[in-house]
């Protein structure tokens, strides 16, 4: 089937035509391997690297002190979950109402300066925001704490899941719209029951995203969950998190901790990616069941 | 457009007194819809220009005219979904049983269940199998459905659709071909028993045997729901209507019996149209 469309392709495009063809196929190809050496090299660095310090205990044990050998950073590893799940219960509920809102309503003038605010703030550098939610936080309640870091993260996640919901609503055609509207359904449930529906999956990863992002961020949460070599206990303490304590080990001057950053790097490059592939399932599961 | 409000009554009845009798024996039909100077705008373009047209119960009318002419509109003011586009405005009144639609406190929602429609390119929601499409009307509005099967039973028999479903109900309404598609959103919107059903040029994406199919149950809804279709091919009109108004440039042209509207236009500009020198 293949080799006889090409075929016919060759006999029917003149010579010129079938050179420019090919020099653009393969400057496309180009690109694309180009485009993909960054992230595979990046894959394979964390890996060599990381999958030596890469042990039970690590995920398992708490940080041991300077000097005594072995140790873990499970704390870092459930402080992350706890900062990317705070995060995420403010961040997600937040911007796929915004984005609602901006989709139906985006033609007032309260619409356009909530869709401008957005993207201002999705290029406000992570650290500014971090600084802001010091101020905000920190200082008024005279602690570093979980919640804080939560907050951080959840402002980084909001113009994303916002902006990419209202794109993806917008790409819902009008005529499933109307065809809930004919049908004698109030607006709210024709965009709940309907639009949404209808977007879902793509919403859900805009979503993760934004969530892959805010696990890695680094730079909020200096000024706010601070770090902590102990369990998390409450949400109105600091709390560890493993881009912070990657960050510090990789300071450090000893050896061991270098090899252990290494390996949380690696971790936290799993965790994103795990996140990723069971959102992704859940929510294709969830479409084609129903 | 003086015509046009002379040929309400059809014309075997002119010149001749109608006793109360006969209009009680159902001679002539009763009036569903009757729109009253009826102006739709999008923006500041005018699209409707003071339409008044009866729309005869259990009867089949189709809105004739070019590309244009403002026949998607005037039915899209029948069921209030007009202002649900961007900068669209409705004017005048549309008496639906002698009670204006627009008038304050009405709810649209409530005329849309009584006045259902189909649209011109077949639009099944795609997350829904085919039985939950025909229940959507139902469904989605919360409502709780009693006996669901029978409901899916007897509104995919009534769009002559259930012979071929029956053994894939389970199945997404976006699988079947596009003839389907189309009488499953028929069956869907029959599934609420609407008074009225709105036809927006519903076989315009059709291929000839799926379209000779949606005539065919066009027919047969006729006799118990008051149907308004839309459409720009006028050998159809011919086949599925009773009654024919010509829409040209936002205003009507000529209303009538359908046989009458083609064999002996009262209007030069009807004629051109049907004869197809201009539209």
């Amino acid at each position: 089937m293949n080799s006889r469309k090409n075929s016919v392709d060759r006999i029917a495009l003149p010579g010129r035509r079938k050179i420019t063809d090919l020099v653009v196929r393969t400057l496309c190809l180009v690109a694309t391997l180009l485009a993909l050496v960054p992230l595979l090299s990046l894959l394979q660095f964390v890996i060599v690297r990381g999958a030596g310090g890469l042990s039970w205990d690590l995920l398992t044990q708490l940080p041991r002190p300077v000097g005594e050998p072995g140790g873990g950073m499970a704390n870092a590893i459930v402080g992350t979950l706890v900062l990317v799940g705070l995060a995420s219960c403010v961040g997600i509920p937040l911007g796929i109402t915004t984005g609602i809102y901006l989709a139906e309503y985006g033609h007032t003038r309260t619409a356009r300066v909530v869709r401008f605010s957005a993207d201002v703030l999705s290029g406000v550098p992570s650290i500014i925001v971090g600084m802001f939610v010091y101020g905000l936080m920190v200082v008024t309640m005279k602690r570093f704490s979980a919640v804080a870091g939560g907050v951080a993260l959840a402002i980084l996640m909001l113009p994303t899941v916002a902006r990419s919901t209202e794109e993806l609503l917008k790409l819902v055609p009008t005529s499933l719209r109307e065809a809930a509207l004919a049908l004698g359904v109030p607006r709210w449930r024709a965009t709940l029951r309907v639009v949404l529906r209808t977007a879902a999956p793509g919403i859900a990863t805009g979503v993760m995203l934004a969530v892959a992002r805010a696990a890695g961020e680094t730079a909020p949460l200096l000024f706010t969950a601070l770090n902590s070599r102990f369990w998390p206990t409450s949400l109105d303490r600091p709390i560890a998190s493993l881009p912070v304590q990657i960050f510090t080990y990789a300071i450090s001057p000893y050896e061991e901790w270098h090899r252990q950053a290494w390996a949380a790097a690696l971790v936290l490059v799993a965790l994103v990616l795990i996140l990723n592939v069971a959102a992704r399932f859940f929510v294709r599961h969830r479409t084609d069941a129903r | 457009m003086m015509k046009a409000t002379e040929s309400f009554v059809p014309t075997a009845e002119k010149g001749r007194v109608v006793t109360i009798a006969e209009r009680e024996s159902a001679i002539l039909p009763a009036e569903k819809i009757r729109s009253v100077d009826l102006r739709a705008s999008f923006g500041a373009t005018e699209v409707l220009k003071g339409i008044t047209l009866p729309i005869l119960e259990r009867q089949v009318t189709a809105i004739i005219g070019p590309s244009g002419c403002g026949k998607s509109t005037f039915v899209r003011c029948l069921n209030r979904m007009h202002e649900t586009a961007h900068r669209a405005t409705v004017a005048g009144r549309v008496l639906l049983d002698g009670r204006d639609i627009y008038r304050a406190g009405i709810d649209p929602v409530a005329i849309r269940r009584r006045v259902g429609m189909v649209f011109q390119k077949p639009n099944p929601f795609p997350t829904m199998s085919i039985a939950e499409n025909v229940l959507a009307g139902l469904s989605l509005t919360g409502e709780r459905i009693p006996h669901r099967m029978e409901l899916v039973e007897k509104a995919l028999r009534q769009a002559a659709l259930w012979d071929e479903v029956k053994d894939i109900l389970p199945r997404s309404g976006a699988s079947l071909s596009g003839g389907q598609q189309q009488r499953l959103c028929i069956a869907r919107a029959l599934a609420l028993d609407p008074e009225v059903l709105l036809m927006d040029e519903p076989c315009s994406a059709l291929d000839p045997i799926a379209t000779a199919r949606i005539e065919e149950l066009i027919h047969e809804l006729g006799d118990h729901v008051t149907i308004v279709i839309v459409t720009h091919n006028m050998q159809q009109a011919g086949r599925v209507a009773d009654h024919t108004a010509f829409l040209y440039m936002g205003e009507l042209v000529e209303y009538g019996p359908t046989d009458r509207v083609f064999t002996r236009p009262a209007e030069q500009r009807t004629e051109d149209y049907i004869t197809g020198r201009f539209g």
